[in-house]
């Protein structure tokens, strides 16, 4: 077989498992949006409020946070999936809860890799609500509430190119979440075609651990097709968005 | 007149410049008053401080006339317009209708007041396009909507037509002569327009370096005036 004929032969048997649903990659790919789709909503909930409470109230401290979020914008994935292991291994300060090689473990480690990113890309796009909207919302005869849903609503197309910013962060990490989620599927024999069920493999993990057996590159392919659609239909929405500002 | 706004000894400093300097004065009900001054010579401020954006180093403001009290109430019978207007990344509509939203006044009553306020300034039947594609004539206009939607009692105007074509300055005087006729509000405008304050002013108080040099009615200030650097001003000399 050639070279040519190779790489035919994987992307065409990839496109097979994508429309015929293989059980497998369909419960990779399920994994992958709840665990990324789960940490970006709660980092959205966390990061948004307090982007506006950076944004809007002076208190000790605040110069510090933002350089903290500044710095945790570019957090090494793996680092921080060492220190969500270490805490929640059975011998970590946080072992009792067992929550390590689980999808909460990755969701937890995705958090804090997510939680800055929107907080940071959301605070330039309040920051950028120029000075004199905000006093026209005074001289209108707002209040300091006023004041801040005109600056949410003027910021909104921004933060929710921050949300999906960090969703597509989310779902193109691998090193955290390959450290505190194990990379686990139930099967007898993991990674054959429409065999096992992923229980902390997601996407990204799932590609890893499919090319480094070697032999059937298929599956790895369709992993990395999904992956690619995924980002690429967030790219769009985030493109979306930042043209109707 | 009505006295409405007594200024006594306002006092500012920014740093280590003195901005306004002892300014006494009444602004009177219904009237059109100018603040004539060059650039940089305080108008933004006193009117930044009439609206409560900045707080006077001395000096006392009196709403005496607008029989109501706290900073809410009394802004809430103002409307201070920018020389470059703010825009909400909304219509036309909601724009305009902003001031009414934060009073709670009912849809039905804002819908009505929103197209009135469209008409007086000329853009009947723009409700429905985005604010930002207006043009700058445009968008002051209907920052004067904005303004005027919820009839407030006094309208500070910060040179509203600096950076307008002349059609527009003429359509931006006529609805502030109007505004004044039909709705008696009370109008301070701050511009350095001299041919301005000749076609609708009232009275004329000269601001030169933070110094309100001289105040009196327009036909007096431009025939007679008293201070030298008025008179210089006026025939549009440069002063400093």
């Amino acid at each position: 077989m050639s070279s040519a004929d190779f790489l035919l032969q994987g992307f065409i048997k990839a496109f097979e498992l994508i429309f015929t649903l293989d059980p497998y990659i369909l419960s990779i790919t399920g994994v992958s949006i709840k665990v990324s789709g789960t940490a970006t909503i709660l980092a959205a909930l966390t990061a948004i409020p307090l982007s506006f409470a950076l944004a809007f109230f002076n208190f000790r401290g605040k110069q510090t946070l933002i350089t903290l979020i500044n710095t945790g914008m570019g957090l090494p994935p793996v680092f921080v999936g060492l220190f969500i292991f270490v805490m929640l291994v059975p011998a970590g300060p946080l072992g009792f809860a067992d929550m390590i090689f689980t999808p909460f473990a990755m969701i937890l480690a995705q958090y804090i890799l997510v939680t800055p990113i929107i907080t940071g890309i959301s605070l330039s796009a309040i920051k950028a609500v120029p000075k004199s909207l905000i006093e026209t919302v005074y001289t209108l005869g707002g209040n300091r509430k006023d004041a801040v849903i005109a600056a949410l609503s003027e910021a909104r197309f921004g933060i929710i190119t921050a949300i999906l910013a960090g969703l597509g962060r989310a779902l193109s990490e691998v090193g955290a979440i390959l450290i505190v989620g194990g990379n686990i599927a139930y099967s007898g024999s993991i990674g054959g075609i429409g065999e096992g069920i992923s229980y902390t493999r997601t996407l990204t993990t799932a590609i890893t651990s499919e090319t480094s057996k070697g032999g059937n590159f298929s599956t790895p392919i369709a992993l990395g097709i999904i992956l690619i659609a995924l980002n690429l239909s967030v790219n769009l929405l985030a493109n979306y968005f930042q043209r109707r500002d | 007149m009505e006295e409405l706004i007594r200024i006594e000894g306002l006092h500012m400093i920014f740093g280590e410049k003195e901005v306004l300097k002892d300014i006494n004065l009444r602004i009177l009900r219904g009237e059109i008053f100018a603040l004539v001054g060059p650039s940089g010579s305080g108008k933004t401020t006193f009117l930044r401080l009439l609206n409560f954006f900045e707080r006077p180093e001395k000096g006392n403001l009196r709403f005496n006339g607008m029989e109501t009290s706290g900073i809410i109430n009394i802004r809430r019978r103002m409307s201070l317009l920018f020389q470059t207007p703010a825009i909400f990344n909304r219509s036309v509509f909601d724009n305009v209708a902003y001031g009414l939203k934060v009073r709670n006044i009912d849809k039905k009553t804002f819908e009505k007041k929103v197209i009135e306020a469209l008409g007086i300034v000329g853009l009947s039947g723009l409700e429905n396009q985005k604010a930002r594609t207006l043009s700058g004539g445009e968008a002051q206009r209907m920052a004067f909507a904005r303004a005027i939607v919820y009839d407030p009692e006094v309208l500070l105007l910060d040179e509203p037509t600096a950076n307008l074509d002349p059609a527009n300055v003429m359509k931006i005087e006529e609805i502030i002569k109007r505004i004044r006729n039909e709705r008696e509000t009370t109008i301070l405008l701050a511009t350095h327009n001299i041919p301005q304050v000749r076609r609708i002013a009232d009275r004329v108080g000269i601001l030169i370096n933070g110094e309100l040099i001289e105040v009196n009615t327009k036909d007096a200030i431009f025939k007679y005036p008293e201070d030298k650097r008025s008179e210089a001003f006026l025939k549009g000399e440069m002063i400093y």
